[in-house]
């Protein structure tokens, strides 16, 4: 048995989500390449190389991949795919983007978003923004799974598997890219952070929240995130979306302050190991699954909060 | 421009999900349905662009049950001319899904597709994805801004680092995100003028698409229960429990 996992990197690094893919493949079975499709992306399928338990990594060099264009992703794949019997991308917004593509043209049903791999054709995943847990067996020929890396942790020690250069498509491909705007930080990035520090409407503008999350999250070494009311209100950019529609996180502490605790928002953060909700209602759901409740006004515990850390 | 906008009738995202009993799925009795939210936001998106005059005619499609229809209708009353129901009381995947739209596109030829990023229900995000490789189109998934260039269009999409924007050449496959727009309420007069429009019922054999799941679910659990903790009385107490327990 091979499963093919697909990379998540920028080029020059390699993401976390792409060890986290590997040990989630490994618990399926099989010998394991790690595919990098990047654009002057040799030290990402350097870096690869070196997570435990994979075999060999295909690197794949071309202008499109340079930012991993779904349609030329799956030209690359797809073919790739006769001598494998899975396809694994991380559940990121890549991964998203192209897996379906690469089942669809496979003919087969895609298993989106697993958070366990019970054996190589059974696996769990959340449903109901987290409400329910569905076990799904797949009779598929080939699996094509999205794995959430909240769910799964890089696995510690050092491979040393052979980088194979590929040939890849050229195209034209019918999409193209235009621009981005990333968000610049020095901060950890959410979906691996240890800590995470969220903040809510409570926060009332773009400027309250920058005073008064961000210093608090520098002082815990956080990530930062938002509800989604907050990113629709343009207090926190949309990368910082927790939730049933944004990122899923499981950090060791969860600070989430002016934040209700919809259904929504807690499919994306109800595994951190330790909660901890700031919130002047005490009725706020977000207490129903807090370890640690305080009960007040944000704009005077937070500071006190930064200050005495 | 013709648009296509797949619709699809899933529980009210107010209301909270409860597993049956034996496992075999989540209770939907008597539970409050809904459009999917971002089905709303695709609806939303095409009407918009009939007013820019971007587009001519918006069909909205529901694969589901009888009841779907009520889903469509809702589109209907925001602002899209005609339907299409296909009836079905098996719960269908998406794969499934894609080849009954890919089958519908063949036959109404399109120049655009707007689905919801996911759905709320199964939380697959993956039907726009699979339509647009079994026609061979572009996609712009997860859109915060679409603009039409020329020829072309361009969609902003909300990716794990930020924003991105890519150029899609038409025909082209789109999926929403929150941000793309806020749909409209349905005013009482269009839901009395959406009674009047046109809504064909099909059957997924009519479009030859075997619906059968590929997948088969074993169970369906409750999730680990979390218990709340406890109260703590100021920021002090906060620190020392987070100390005690090694969090910082
Ligand atoms: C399709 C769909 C997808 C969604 N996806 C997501 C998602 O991925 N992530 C997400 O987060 N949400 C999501 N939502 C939205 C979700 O339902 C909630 O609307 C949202 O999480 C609410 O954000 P909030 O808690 O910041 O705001 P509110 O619910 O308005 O809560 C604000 C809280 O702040 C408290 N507060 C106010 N002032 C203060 C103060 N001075 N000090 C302390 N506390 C104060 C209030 O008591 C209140 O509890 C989604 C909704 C839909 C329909
Ligand atoms: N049964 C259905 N009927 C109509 N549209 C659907 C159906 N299932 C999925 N879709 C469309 O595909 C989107 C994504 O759904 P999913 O891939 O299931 O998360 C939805 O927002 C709809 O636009």
């Amino acid at each position: 048995m091979a499963v093919l996992v697909l990379a998540e990197h920028s080029n020059n690094a390699l993401n976390d989500a792409t060890a986290r893919t590997v040990v989630a493949a490994r618990a399926f079975g099989g010998d394991i390449d790690v595919l990098v499709a990047g654009h002057n992306a040799r030290s990402a399928a350097d870096a690869a190389a070196k997570i435990p338990g994979v075999r060999k990594v295909l690197h794949a060099e071309g202008e499109a991949f340079s930012h991993a264009l779904a349609e030329a992703v799956e030209a690359l794949v797809v073919p790739l795919m006769s001598g494998y019997d899975a396809f694994f991308a991380p559940a990121t917004t890549t991964g998203k983007n192209v897996a379906p593509r690469v089942a669809a043209k496979l003919d087969v049903m895609q298993v989106s978003e697993i958070t366990k791999v019970i054996d190589a054709s059974t696996f769990e995943r959340p449903v109901y923004a987290g409400n329910a847990i569905m076990t799904v067996k797949s009779g598929e020929a080939k699996k094509v799974v999205t794995v959430r890396g909240a769910a799964f942790q890089a696995a510690a020690g050092s491979g040393a598997a052979v980088v194979e250069s590929i040939a890849a498509p050229s195209g034209p491909f019918k999409a193209a890219f235009v621009s981005e705007e990333l968000q610049k930080s020095d901060r950890p990035e959410l979906a691996s952070a240890k800590r995470v520090v969220s903040g809510g409407r409570a926060l009332a503008s773009a400027e309250q929240f920058n005073q008064y999350i961000l210093p608090l999250a520098d002082k815990l070494g956080a990530a930062v995130g938002a509800s989604r009311a907050a990113v629709d209100a343009g207090y926190a950019p949309n990368d910082f979306q927790v939730g049933q529609t944004g990122k899923v996180v499981a950090p060791d502490l969860y600070v989430a302050i002016g934040i209700s605790g919809a259904i929504q928002h807690l499919a994306g953060m109800k595994d951190s190991k330790v909660i901890v909700a700031i919130n002047k209602d005490d009725e706020a759901p977000i207490f129903q699954i807090a370890d640690y409740a305080l009960v007040g006004d944000l704009f005077k515990i937070v500071p006190e909060l930064t200050s005495k850390l | 421009m013709k648009v296509l906008v797949p619709v699809k009738r899933v529980i009210d995202p107010n209301v909270r999900p409860r597993v049956k009993a034996d496992g075999s799925g989540v209770d939907l009795a008597n539970i409050k349905m809904a459009m999917n939210p971002f089905c709303e936001i695709a609806v939303e998106e095409a009407v918009r662009m009939k007013e820019k005059s971007i587009v001519t005619e918006i069909v909205l499609v529901s694969i589901g049950p009888a009841q779907a229809q009520e889903t469509i209708r809702i589109g209907l009353a925001m602002g899209g001319d005609r339907g299409i129901l296909v009836q079905t009381d098996m719960a269908v995947e998406p794969l499934a899904v894609a080849k009954i739209l890919k089958a519908i596109v063949d036959s109404e030829k399109p120049d655009l597709v707007i689905t919801g990023k996911q759905a709320i229900d199964d939380d697959s995000n993956q039907t726009g994805q699979m339509l647009a490789a079994l026609l061979d189109w572009p996609q712009g998934t997860f859109a915060s801004g679409v603009t039409k260039e020329g020829d072309k269009l361009n969609v902003t999409r909300e990716v794990d680092g930020g924003l991105q924007t890519v150029s899609l050449s038409l025909p082209a496959v789109i999926t929403t995100d929150l941000r793309l727009n806020e749909p409209r309420f349905a005013s009482l007069p269009n839901i009395m003028k959406a009674k009047k429009k046109l809504i064909d019922v099909k059957t997924p054999a009519d479009y030859g698409v075997d619906v059968t799941p590929r997948l088969q679910v074993v169970k369906v659990a409750e999730p680990k229960k979390r218990e709340a903790g406890e109260k703590v009385a100021d920021v002090d107490a906060l620190i020392a429990k987070l100390k005690s327990v090694g969090a910082i």
